[in-house]
């Protein structure tokens, strides 16, 4: 398939806006300098992964992530970020120093280098279509096949939630000891 | 040597009527139920563990229960097993792992039905006796869970008809023993025992992985019944790993049957509670190793493929025995005496093992199961007596204490080989066992085999244990009583089982008396394999006559150096020197003089140890009266205690430079080791991209 | 289309996320990273669910489960920043090195 046979493809302008948005957005996010700024461009990323998903026909898979991510994983971020006081502005300090910053990006760039380069090797350019799964069909999936791993993600869920309130709470008896 | 063994292998098997293969009879609902056996401890192990707390006696009844059922099962199936000799195979697969089924099965021969019979009997009276030694005890439930998780692992052990499930089972005795040995985990000694005896039986453990593996790969199967008849069909494949699948399964015996060089941790794990050191010495724990061996007999037979390991066994088990023995000589804490006896009785076994003396081995262990777990039970009543360990506290308890005296006095009795006690028979049987195994060999051609010197050692070591049994009873219960306040007999909760115990040390050797009795030796050779291994048909008089008389003179000389009517230093220092004399020569001597120069290091052996790993010089008080005697004592004791204990603590601290070098490493830092383990996940999956 | 043109995308976003792990301080922002690099993970599924026209859809079944999982760790690891923060008045996980000896 040449470059030419690619681009007259419709989707594919559709798909070269989503991954320069999530691109951008996903760089942004591990160098924004101001924490607000990072999580607003997390949202920005995983939207443009929400569209990704659309181009290769996993609605419901679409409809989660903008509900439960961005609706409400990141509602959390900002109130962990509210909450512990992170400053709100711009802050020198979030990151560490640069010999940590050339040694974390010569880590990833060799984990991209590796991981691209199996990719490239295994699939060159095999071809994909959108595979439709309707949500009924999802809905038909979760309670008859993967019934039991729905089940233990349920638990999971319970646990942390009920974790996520042990570690939370304010312990009333330690509250009078500590100052 | 091993070629000397391995050439002499088919004399052996001519020496014993060729072993046919009988029919044996299934054993029927009997045999097909014994999966009962090591389930049930198992359940109610957990069941106690759980709700112990409400049930009547805090957990103890129930255990006891438990424990009386698996004795009536394993007295029934003993005598089933005396009529017509019963072999069945039952399992259940419980799991398909990729190409490999794992399979829950329990075995009933004559070896497994042995062992459930003398676990179950001496069990049960070791745990009604418990019931009265840990009366108070702050942990009493926690205590009957993890003794009964022992039992049952011990039982898992016995009842396994493949590897893997042996392993379980040796795995389950291992942890429950690390349980019970730190039961008194407050104070630090005790915890550091129980981690002693763990990390030692896992080091012997890893041989029993690697030659688990070596075996089962080279058959296909990890069933001792297809392993045993690939050894009857003479495998090329086994042949080929048989000297060193055997060394390494036998190393991993080596560890839980406490043989040199890994007995260190059997005379620590007296840090446990009286009644746990009585089960461990006698019918669980210590007794795997022997089984083990016994169940994989015909392997270790077999010139072909297992023959050569069996130089090294009996090389180990003569060490074993006679080095303990030794050691045993000048302890003053009355269990760390029993301990360094049952190391020896062990070397006895797996000498007798080594030699091709299957039926003598085994039934050795059969009858110092009683006795010996009778001695620990009468040292642990005497220690709640006079509340201390030492018998420099003891002395004069006949009065206080008859039964236990009496009980106590036929156990030695029966341990130090006194006709007709049990244990004059089968040590007699060991005896008669490396005679035998000496004809392959005649002195007058090769001028003093294994065999022979393995025999002399071993009527040596008959010496040794009369000596140190009688001095233990001097010292215990007769003479004045050195120790403070009132001591009392032991309530009947603890007594009874003595009695109990004393009436089997006296009778159960009477199963195998030789040429009259043969239900022992047709019972335990009940099995899907013929074991062709040596058997006396009938009394070898000159052996037992010798065997006899070393043990009565070993007695005599330890009762009179230790009679109250000798209570001074000065009375055995005169007395020592015209009768000792002779026997300086074959290195048998005591004396309280060496006793003081060998006992004081064991008080602060950790303060001396670092003193001599730290270059300074040990000044040992040696005496000129017995230099040589002193020089070889030490020799024996310092290998043991130091020589190990030197190599242990270079071991550590090699490993503690180089966790100091690692320490740079350990910032603390959660991004950092993030960091690190990406940098290694790179390395990994890069070399699986660029190889792959 | 072809399936590598998703495949990459998700080893990007990976690696970006990889590198916000390594370098932020601050444990609120590390935890974002970690989203990130889930965000690719569920990209991968997607694709090569797309690309073997799974019947039984698992790509998209396990990118919603690890979806709910990543919700849970979210939730899980703010209540311990939080708890952190609370104890020492800090979420930088620079003097959070209690782990060392």
């Amino acid at each position: 398939m040449t470059f030419g046979d690619w681009i007259s493809h419709a989707p594919n302008w559709w798909y070269l806006a989503l991954a320069a948005t999530t691109l951008f957005a996903g760089f942004r996010v591990v160098t924004s300098r101001n924490v607000v700024h990072a999580v607003l461009y997390l949202v920005v990323t995983l939207g443009a992964s929400a569209g990704l998903f659309l181009l290769l026909g996993a609605e419901f898979v679409v409809w989660t992530v903008i509900l439960v991510y961005i609706g409400a994983v990141i509602v959390l971020f900002l109130f962990g970020i509210m909450i512990t006081r992170a400053p709100l502005g711009r802050e020198a300090e979030l990151d560490h120093d640069n010999r940590v910053k050339v040694f974390a990006a010569v880590v990833s760039g060799l984990l991209f280098v590796l991981i691209g380069g199996s990719l490239l090797n295994t699939f060159a350019d095999d071809p994909v279509s959108p595979y439709i799964v309707r949500t009924s069909e999802i809905g038909d999936l979760l309670f008859n096949r993967y019934v039991l791993p729905f089940e233990v993600v349920s638990l999971v869920l319970l646990a942390a939630l009920i974790g996520g309130i042990v570690l939370a709470r304010r312990d009333p008896e330690l509250d009078e000891e500590l100052p | 040597m091993n070629t000397l063994i391995a050439s002499a292998a088919p004399l052996i098997q001519a020496y014993v009527e060729e072993g046919e293969k009988v029919d044996f009879s299934d054993g029927g609902a009997l045999a097909a139920g014994a999966w009962l056996i090591p389930l049930v401890p198992m359940v109610v192990a957990f069941v106690i563990a759980l709700f112990g707390k409400y049930l009547p006696r805090k957990g103890g009844g129930l255990a006891v229960l438990t424990m009386g059922f698996l004795a009536a099962y394993g007295t029934l199936l003993f005598l089933a097993n005396l009529g017509t000799g019963i072999t069945y195979e039952g399992a259940v697969e419980i799991a398909q792992i990729g190409s490999m089924t794992v399979e829950w099965g329990w075995m009933v021969d004559g070896l497994s039905i042995m062992m459930y019979a003398v676990v179950g009997v001496v069990g049960f009276l070791v745990f009604v006796y418990a019931l009265g030694y840990m009366e108070g005890d702050v942990r009493y439930t926690a205590f009957f869970a993890s003794f009964i998780l022992f039992a049952g692992g011990m039982l898992v052990l016995v009842s396994a008809p493949n590897l893997i499930q042996l392993i379980v089972g040796w795995e389950l005795v291992g942890v429950s023993s690390y349980l019970l040995i730190g039961h008194y985990w407050e104070e630090h000694e005790n915890s550091s025992a129980a981690i002693k005896a763990f990390l030692v039986n896992k080091v012997a453990d890893v041989g029993l992985f690697v030659g688990a593996i070596v075996l089962a790969m080279s058959v296909g199967s990890f069933r001792f019944n297809d392993i045993l008849d690939a050894v009857a069909a003479h495998d090329t494949t086994l042949a080929a790993v048989g000297f060193w699948g055997g060394l390494a399964i036998f190393i991993g015996a080596m560890g839980k049957s406490g043989q040199f060089p890994f007995h260190v941790w059997l005379p620590d794990a007296m840090a446990g509670p009286t009644p746990v050191s009585a089960l461990m010495h006698a019918a669980t724990m210590v007794t795997a190793g022997i089984y083990l061996v016994g169940r994989m007999f015909p392997f270790y037979l077999d010139a072909e493929i297992g023959g050569q390991v069996r130089s090294v066994i009996i090389i180990i088990g003569a060490l074993t025995l006679f080095l303990t023995g030794l050691i045993a000589l000048v302890q003053n804490d009355i269990k760390r005496v029993l301990a360094y006896s049952t190391l020896s009785q062990l070397g006895y076994m797996m000498a007798a093992m080594g030699a091709g003396a299957y039926t003598a081995g085994l039934f050795h262990l059969f009858t110092h199961a009683f006795f010996k777990a009778l001695l620990f039970l009468g040292a642990g009543s005497v220690i709640h007596a006079v509340h201390s360990n030492n018998m420099s506290d003891m002395g004069g308890l006949r009065k206080y204490m008859p039964k236990t005296h009496w009980t106590f006095v036929i156990a030695s009795l029966a341990l130090a080989g006194i006709f007709p006690l049990s244990g004059f028979w089968s040590k007699d049987e060991i005896l008669a066992g490396f005679e035998e195994a000496s004809h392959a060999f005649p002195i007058a051609e090769g001028g003093g085999t294994l065999a022979t010197f393995v025999l002399v050692i071993a009527i040596g070591g008959a010496f040794v244990t009369a000596f140190y049994m009688a001095r233990a009873v001097a010292l215990t219960f007769y003479g004045e009583f050195k120790g403070h306040g009132e001591p009392h007999e032991s309530p009947n909760v603890m007594t009874y089982p003595l009695i109990g115990l004393a009436v089997f040390s006296v009778v159960v050797g009477w199963i195998n008396i030789p040429g009259l009795t043969e239900f022992f030796f047709e019972g335990i050779n009940a099995r899907f394999q013929a074991v062709a291994g040596l058997h006396a048909t009938s009394l070898n008089f000159v052996v037992a006559f010798i065997g006899l008389a070393v043990a009565l003179a070993g007695g005599y000389l330890g009762w009179r150096l230790f009679a109250p009517d000798k209570p001074t230093q000065q009375e055995r220092d005169t007395f020592r020197i015209p009768v000792l004399y002779p026997l300086l020569e074959h290195k048998y001597y005591i004396d309280d003089l060496y006793m003081d120069g060998i006992v004081r290091p064991i008080r602060g052996p950790i303060a001396r140890f670092a003193n001599w790993f730290n270059g300074s010089v040990l000044d040992f008080v040696v005496n000129g009266t017995g230099l040589l005697a002193a020089a070889a004592a030490k020799i024996v004791y310092g290998f043991d205690q130091k020589g190990l204990d030197a190599a242990i603590n270079a071991g550590a601290a090699s490993a503690g430079g180089a966790g100091g070098l690692l320490r740079n490493l350990q910032t603390g830092r959660v991004q950092q080791y993030a960091g690190g383990r990406f940098v290694g996940a790179l390395v990994i999956v890069a070399g699986f991209v660029i190889l792959g | 289309m072809i399936v590598n043109q998703f495949l990459l995308i998700g080893a990007v976003l990976f690696s970006l996320g990889l590198y916000g792990v390594l370098v932020r301080r601050n444990a609120v922002l590390i935890l974002l990273s970690v989203e990130l690099m889930l965000a690719a993970v569920n990209i991968n599924l997607v694709a090569f669910s797309a690309a073997l026209q799974d019947e039984a859809a698992g790509g998209q079944v396990f990118a919603l489960f690890v979806i709910t999982v990543a919700a849970a760790e979210v939730g899980i690891g703010l209540a311990i920043v939080l708890l952190i923060f609370r104890n020492r008045h800090s979420a930088n996980v620079d003097e959070m090195d209690l782990m060392k000896l």
